[in-house]
């Protein structure tokens, strides 16, 4: 019972907080200097009426009540600038479906790398597997994104000429697969090795040595398996990290995915676009955490949820 | 609530707690030496480390190149050097030229010393804001610290990098007209407002991790005997902010400041690379690195040179962040 009231005020506070974020950015979005219809070639009476067709002549407080009321009713408008008409909702998921499948794909990569890697790095401490995880892991994580994007693309596309630059063509997700894997990699490649190097140090383990278990079952049953739990309930922030990191991605692989989207809708000021996009990822971002606390909270009790 | 994993706000890690008084001198009392302050003791071990030591090395060799290296060049960050254009890196310009004619090498000297600007700036922006904040909120206790960290919670769990775009560019004109307008802001002018703005908008949103720290630390530190005999004896709260909290946190405020700067760096690299930086003819490591992304089928070295030098210096602050916190605080080493 204790659990359901303390996971029934994380979700209060989760729809709390999105809401805070809807309201914010709807303001903030309001104050950029600019509009929709300011830089198209239209005269000055035109772009008043589309103005006037939209609503966005009113004051802004309306425009929110609208926008919120709307948004209630599952309403997101249509977009003004970018696919001129199209309903926001049919945007985002279909853009999405295409960060959702290059998301996937990435995660699946930085699974298969970053944990094992973790592993090696924390079973052979301070040896030579180890430094080699520990330096490569740091590089990762300390280089930004569009630099190993632009160095895959320089390497791979320009000089050896193995990959192709866009998206579309066969073998064009594979760099920007790279690029989304290879933080989430590093970083659970890092958070694996520190959770495995506690767990070593845990006395039953020491008593399972001493009981004279063999040493395998110790290390592959025993210490990896709880090694691990840690790090599983870091999979959902990990995987909406990855679904909506790929602003830098998209951008630079011209991949029609949401990041892309949401960087362009803010250069057009199309409003509708930018708030669905923000709603969207914040929704996402705030329910995968939500997800990993209670996921906490049930494999591992002694953690509280404070 | 859980950090959103890939933010760049600083981690709180659990389970810190203030060391024990005589922790330090039963380890000297061992090696039989004389008695040794906390920071003698940190700088020991700091020493002892030798990947944090070469970090420290890297960084200091990057400001003198940054801020010693545009005086040795003959040429300035935004002269355009008629028949120099396109250049491959060359005796007279050894990172090369840009289209426009400008030296790339003191372009990169400039950029570095942006970034390093916007790093450390930012960072004491949040170590102002947040230190204040948490002591504050772990000062005061009762309804005002729930009410106080439920905000920071929000701001934990918000997508940040959403609202850095948006942000940035709410406040990018008005904050021009500003600085151009009102006399006693010209000095800023020089600085430019592109860069205000970034250190605005990073100290709105990065803040919260260094109040929770503060705070974490303030609420255990605030049950010891010695505060609540300086309390009976009539301290003010202000005194005991001063005098007794924020000298025994400054251990975690400082480790948590320093991995501040690489993360603050990031976030003007990726606000450039979206094209809403610094504003020309200004550079940072940041616009320079993405200016040159669309070229760089044909000149790569124009990406290299600045690429390279934002990854070495944030690679530098994060190794050193990390041994400076092992060293100021060896209870909590990540093993």
């Amino acid at each position: 019972m204790e659990l359901f009231r303390k996971i029934a005020k994380r979700a209060f506070l989760a729809v709390f907080s999105l809401f805070v974020i809807v309201t914010v950015t709807f303001f903030l979005m309001n104050l950029v200097p600019g509009g929709p219809f300011v830089t198209e070639k239209a005269p000055k009476a035109a772009q008043v009426a589309l103005k006037a067709k939209y609503g966005l002549d009113k004051p802004v407080y309306i425009q929110y009540f609208r926008y919120i009321g709307a948004l209630l009713h599952g309403d997101m408008g249509i977009s003004y600038v970018l696919q001129k008409g199209r309903g926001i909702t049919g945007i985002v998921t279909q853009s999405f479906l295409v960060s959702l499948q290059l998301g996937l794909k990435a995660l699946v990569v930085a699974i298969l790398v970053g944990i094992p890697a973790g592993c090696i790095a924390g079973l052979w401490k301070d040896k030579a597997p180890d430094g080699v995880v520990r330096v490569v892991s740091a590089i990762g994580i300390s280089v930004p994104g569009y630099v190993i994007a632009a160095v895959l693309m320089a390497v791979l596309s320009v000089q050896l000429k193995i990959l192709p630059t866009s998206y579309n063509r066969p073998g064009g997700s594979v760099m920007p697969i790279i690029v989304l894997a290879l933080y989430p990699a590093c970083y659970l490649s890092r958070l694996t090795r520190a959770s495995i190097l506690e767990v070593l140090n845990q006395d039953y383990l020491r008593t399972e040595r001493a009981k004279g278990m063999n040493e395998f079952v110790v290390i592959f049953i025993h210490a990896l398996k709880n090694s691990l739990i840690p790090i599983i309930t870091y999979l959902g922030p990990l995987t909406a990290a990855v679904l909506t990191g790929g602003f830098v991605a998209e951008s630079v692989f011209n991949v029609p995915g949401l990041g892309r989207y949401f960087v362009s809708a803010i250069g057009a000021r199309d409003y509708t676009l930018i708030m669905g996009t923000t709603i969207f990822y914040a929704a996402l971002i705030i329910a995968m955490n939500l997800v990993c606390d209670i996921l906490y909270q049930i494999v591992d009790p002694r953690i509280k949820l404070d | 609530m859980m950090r959103n994993l890939l933010s760049m706000q600083v981690e709180v890690r659990p389970g810190f707690e203030p060391l024990a008084a005589d922790y330090f001198k039963d380890k000297e009392e061992q090696a039989g030496t004389e008695e040794i302050g906390f920071w003698k003791a940190s700088w020991r071990r700091l020493r002892e480390n030798k990947i944090a030591m070469a970090a420290l090395f890297v960084i200091l060799a990057i400001v003198i190149f940054a801020v010693v290296g545009p005086m040795i060049v003959p040429y300035a960050y935004d002269q355009q050097v008629r028949g120099d254009e396109n250049l491959a890196p060359c005796l007279r310009h050894p990172f090369g030229t840009d289209r426009l004619g400008r030296d790339l090498l003191v372009r990169c000297m400039i950029g570095s010393r942006i970034s390093l600007t916007v790093g450390v700036v930012s960072a004491v922006i949040v170590l102002v804001i947040g230190s204040i904040y948490g002591a504050i909120s772990g000062l005061a206790g009762g309804k005002t610290d729930t009410i106080m960290m439920r905000i920071v919670d929000i701001f934990y769990s918000v997508p940040e990098i959403l609202l850095i775009v948006v942000i940035k560019l709410v406040i990018d004109k008005p904050l021009d007209n500003l600085v151009q307008s009102v006399a006693f802001f010209h000095p800023l002018q020089k600085i430019g407002s592109g860069l205000i703005a970034i250190f605005i908008v990073y100290g709105c949103l990065y803040w919260v991790g260094m109040a929770r720290i503060v705070r974490g630390q303030v609420l255990q530190l605030k049950e010891m005997e010695y505060v609540t005999a300086s309390r009976a004896l009539g301290a003010s709260k202000g005194w005991l902010i001063r005098e007794h909290l924020l000298p025994n946190c400054i251990g975690q405020i400082i480790a948590t400041v320093m991995l501040q700067i690489p993360s603050a760096i990031f976030t003007e690299a990726f606000l450039s690379f979206l094209g809403i930086g610094v504003s020309a003819p200004m550079a940072s490591l940041g616009s320079l690195t993405s200016d040159a992304l669309g070229s760089i089928s044909v000149t790569p070295y124009r990406m290299a040179f600045p690429a390279a030098l934002i990854s070495l210096i944030i690679l530098a602050f994060n190794l050193f962040g990390d041994g400076l916190r092992d060293a100021l605080d060896p209870k909590m080493e990540e093993c």
